[in-house]
């Protein structure tokens, strides 16, 4: 039991300490990347339930910030195959369960 | 038919439409211009029924009118037009019920209105026109064109209005224009022809990214991370202090800075090549057109023009014991400083110093004992090996940034016990193993071969056993023969002279080492350079302390020339572009040019090169490719000299030959003076 309970308590430990943004794949420049970064955190957290409202959020900012035709998933479960433009793109997991994709493409 | 204008309503009296000037005199003249428009107006109806009429311009005269004669119609009678009408009566008298009285009025109308006419225009923005402007469309509209036509002729006699009426309607659209006065115009401006232009850009380069966004992907990457962050932590607690961190950062920069400056030192020497280029731009153009044009009237003799002088704050007080050019780069020399001194010894130094730089040396090698020689690898540039005052010999690397000989010889292996005086490049040996020579007080000769990482030794001669046999009652007094230099025979280099402090010439071979094929007495003091000629196998030449330098045959006992020069000569060598010419500097600071072809007695240059007295010159060498030398003194300054026309003389061209050239010409032009030499000595010995 009590080993049990060490496990459990394990993965919560683990799943805790999943919330942190993590970039799985980015050719940004270094500048850019934490600008992305932190923006798709500011509106994953102020859109929790509303996966749309943040990939709307982080599309108009990004389009104003870098010039337009940017693209960005929000979400739990997606595959893709996507066309970006070079130095622009960033896939990266949030909150332990969220997938946001974020690219350019005119 | 022309328009007419309505008859005037004016006075007869009437002078001109002019107003006068209240107190204007105006002199009439009888039957002058002013009568007769007066007269013209008055008989206007008359006229306008007949045109011809009118322009006879006959005179009408009213019937009554005066006659006057011709005395009478000259005599001038003087009227003066005053503000006052004369016809306003002057006495108008009337009652002023006021005052109950009679009262003269003083103010009269005095304006008299002589002519009057009333224009037939009227503004087309007034109402009066707009007003007709509508009720002549409405008629336009549905009358006919003929009828419009007839209208126009007959409105003439109508009253004015109706006329301009007439008039617009004529032209319907057309703005109204001055009927009197008008001209229609038009043009058309040059249009510039259009041109179409087109362009596209590249698009920004894409690539393609896919992937899947799973939970258990999601889940996997984080828990990766996770462990990788744990990884981290646990290797930052086995390098537990902080400080060996920092140190490796601090190193790391120190790499960066000595990156930055590797980065800088490249464009910094170019940099400082160009000032140096401004600096010396008078020499630099001495030392590539410069001819000196006195050489035509001088007969036979020529002139040395100094060139660059380079000397260096670290070489002051030492002296320059070897030069030699690179042979690859014939603007880079080296230059060993050391000391002859037995008393001064002190460090030594090595500089490597450019043409193109003489401010400032290349490289510079500092060593712990003074350098005596030095010499460059013919087909490794790079390379330089060099013999020291101590004994040890050492090969340097410029390519390598370090100060410390790549090879050095010790102690344990074999190295000299007395200064080295002369070191020498070989040819690889049969292991492609490259190799040098070198020559020391203490008697030996040995062959140096650099192995990978050690420097492998090999005694060729020992002078002393010679010495003993030479010399038997000697033997046991003078030991060692003493050598002081040497140099290979440049067509078989098996064959080598090695010289000595007494003044010998040993002939030996590399294949019979400790056997001397030869030896010559030949100077009474200390050799202090031996040179095979560039061109002849079989001529070389010595130079001595004895102040002479002497010119051999090695298959001959005796000299084929000596020459005094009145001082210690330092050092001689033989000129690259010609079997005849010779160069010597000596202890009084003077530089001797020899050519054999235009003299053999005398040279053709002697001069002294030097700045301070009591300087000795002691070391010469001919830049392989450009006509200068350089000159190396006691005091560590090197010369560079360029030699004037006469004394790099060509041979004269044939008419239709070519200049001959190489050794095929030059081998018999020193055969045909020693010819000379020889024959009488020959014949002198039987």
């Amino acid at each position: 039991m009590e080993g049990q309970e060490a496990e459990t308590q394990q993965k919560d430990d683990t799943s805790k300490r999943h919330t942190y943004p993590l970039i799985r794949n980015s050719d940004m420049h270094d500048e850019m990347r934490t600008e992305a970064m932190e923006l798709c955190v500011t509106a994953c957290e102020k859109f929790a339930s509303n996966n749309e409202g943040a990939a709307r959020m982080i599309k108009e900012t990004l389009d104003k910030k870098f010039g337009p035709a940017w693209h960005v998933v929000v979400g739990e479960g997606y595959g893709f195959e996507i066309t970006h433009e070079v130095k622009n793109i960033l896939y990266m997991f949030f909150g332990g369960s969220q997938a946001i994709l974020l690219w350019k493409c005119a | 038919m022309p328009v007419s204008n309505p008859p005037a309503k004016s006075d007869r009296t009437s002078l001109s439409k002019k107003s006068i000037v209240p107190g204007q005199q105006v002199r009439l003249k009888p039957g002058s211009v002013a009568q007769r428009t007066i007269a013209s107006v008055r008989d206007e109806g008359e006229q306008e029924e007949d045109d011809n009429q009118w322009e006879a311009k006959s005179l009408l005269k009213p019937e009554d009118q005066l006659n006057l004669t011709e005395v009478e119609l000259k005599e001038e009678i003087t009227r003066i037009l005053k503000a006052n009408n004369p016809n306003a009566p002057q006495n108008i008298v009337r009652f002023n019920y006021k005052e109950k009285m009679y009262k003269l009025t003083p103010h009269v109308e005095q304006l008299a209105i002589h002519f009057q006419m009333d224009g037939n225009l009227i503004h087309k923005d007034s109402e009066e026109a707009k007003r007709q402007m509508m009720t002549k469309k409405e008629e336009t509209s549905t009358e006919t064109e003929q009828e419009e036509v007839k209208e126009v002729e007959v409105k003439p006699s109508a009253d004015d209005d109706d006329e301009e009426g007439g008039k617009k309607t004529a032209g319907k659209d057309k703005k109204l224009t001055n009927q009197f006065n008008f001209s229609e115009r038009a043009s058309q401006t040059y249009n510039n022809p259009a041109r179409d232009r087109f362009t596209m850009t590249e698009p920004p380069p894409r690539s393609n990214f896919s992937s899947n966004a799973t939970q258990w992907e999601i889940y996997d990457a984080y828990l990766e991370d996770y462990e990788q962050q744990q990884k981290s932590a646990k290797d930052q607690k086995k390098s537990t202090l902080k400080a060996a961190d920092k140190q490796k950062v601090k190193k790391t920069n120190q790499t960066d800075q000595a990156d930055d400056m590797l980065k800088v030192s490249r464009s910094a020497k170019i940099l400082e090549r160009m000032v140096n280029q401004n600096t010396f731009d008078d020499i630099a153009l001495d030392f590539k057109y410069y001819e000196d044009d006195a050489d035509e009237f001088r007969d036979q003799e020529g002139t040395l023009l100094p060139l660059w002088k380079f000397s260096c704050d670290k070489a002051k007080k030492l002296s320059v014991t070897s030069i030699a050019w690179n042979k690859k780069y014939s603007d880079l020399f080296a230059v060993a400083y050391g000391s002859y001194d037995f008393l001064k010894q002190a460090k030594g130094l090595i500089l490597l110093y450019s043409l193109k730089n003489p401010s400032y040396p290349e490289f510079i090698y500092y060593t712990e004992s003074g350098v005596m020689s030095l010499d460059f690898h013919t087909d490794y540039p790079n390379l330089i090996a060099a013999g020291f005052y101590d004994g040890t010999v050492a090969v340097y690397n410029t390519a390598d940034s370090s100060q410390i000989a790549k090879y050095s010889s010790s102690a344990k292996n074999g190295k000299h016990t007395d200064p080295v005086w002369q070191v020498k490049w070989q040819k690889d040996d049969i292991d492609g193993n490259m190799n040098f020579f070198s020559v020391s007080s203490d008697g030996r000769v040995v062959c140096w071969t650099l192995a990978k990482s050690e420097l492998l030794f090999t005694d060729v001669v020992t002078l002393s056993l010679d010495n003993t046999l030479e010399n038997p009652d000697g033997g046991v007094v003078a030991a060692l023969g003493c050598g002081t230099c040497f140099d290979f025979n440049k067509q078989q280099d098996q064959i080598f002279l090695v010289c000595t402090e007494e003044g010998k010439v040993h002939k030996c071979s590399k294949s019979y080492t400790n056997q001397f094929l030869d030896t010559f007495d030949a100077h009474h003091m200390a050799v202090y350079s031996v040179a095979w000629n560039s061109f002849h196998p079989k001529i070389y030449l010595t130079c001595s302390a004895d102040w002479t330098v002497k010119i051999w045959d090695h298959t001959c006992k005796d000299p084929l020339f000596t020459y005094d020069l009145g001082s210690a000569v330092g050092d001689a060598a033989w000129a690259p572009y010609s079997s005849t010419v010779f160069a010597a500097v000596t202890a009084d600071g003077k530089v001797f040019v020899f050519d054999l072809n235009v003299n053999k007695y005398e040279p053709i240059c002697e001069q002294v090169v030097v700045q301070k007295k009591k300087t000795k010159l002691t070391h010469i060498a001919f830049n392989p490719n450009y006509p200068i030398i350089i000159v190396g003194d006691d005091r560590g300054n090197v010369t560079s000299l360029k030699l004037s026309p006469n004394l790099r003389k060509k041979p004269k061209e044939k008419k239709g030959q070519e200049a001959p050239k190489g050794p095929e010409y030059e081998i018999p032009k020193l055969e045909k003076i020693l010819a000379l030499v020889r024959d009488p000595e020959t014949s002198a010995k039987p």
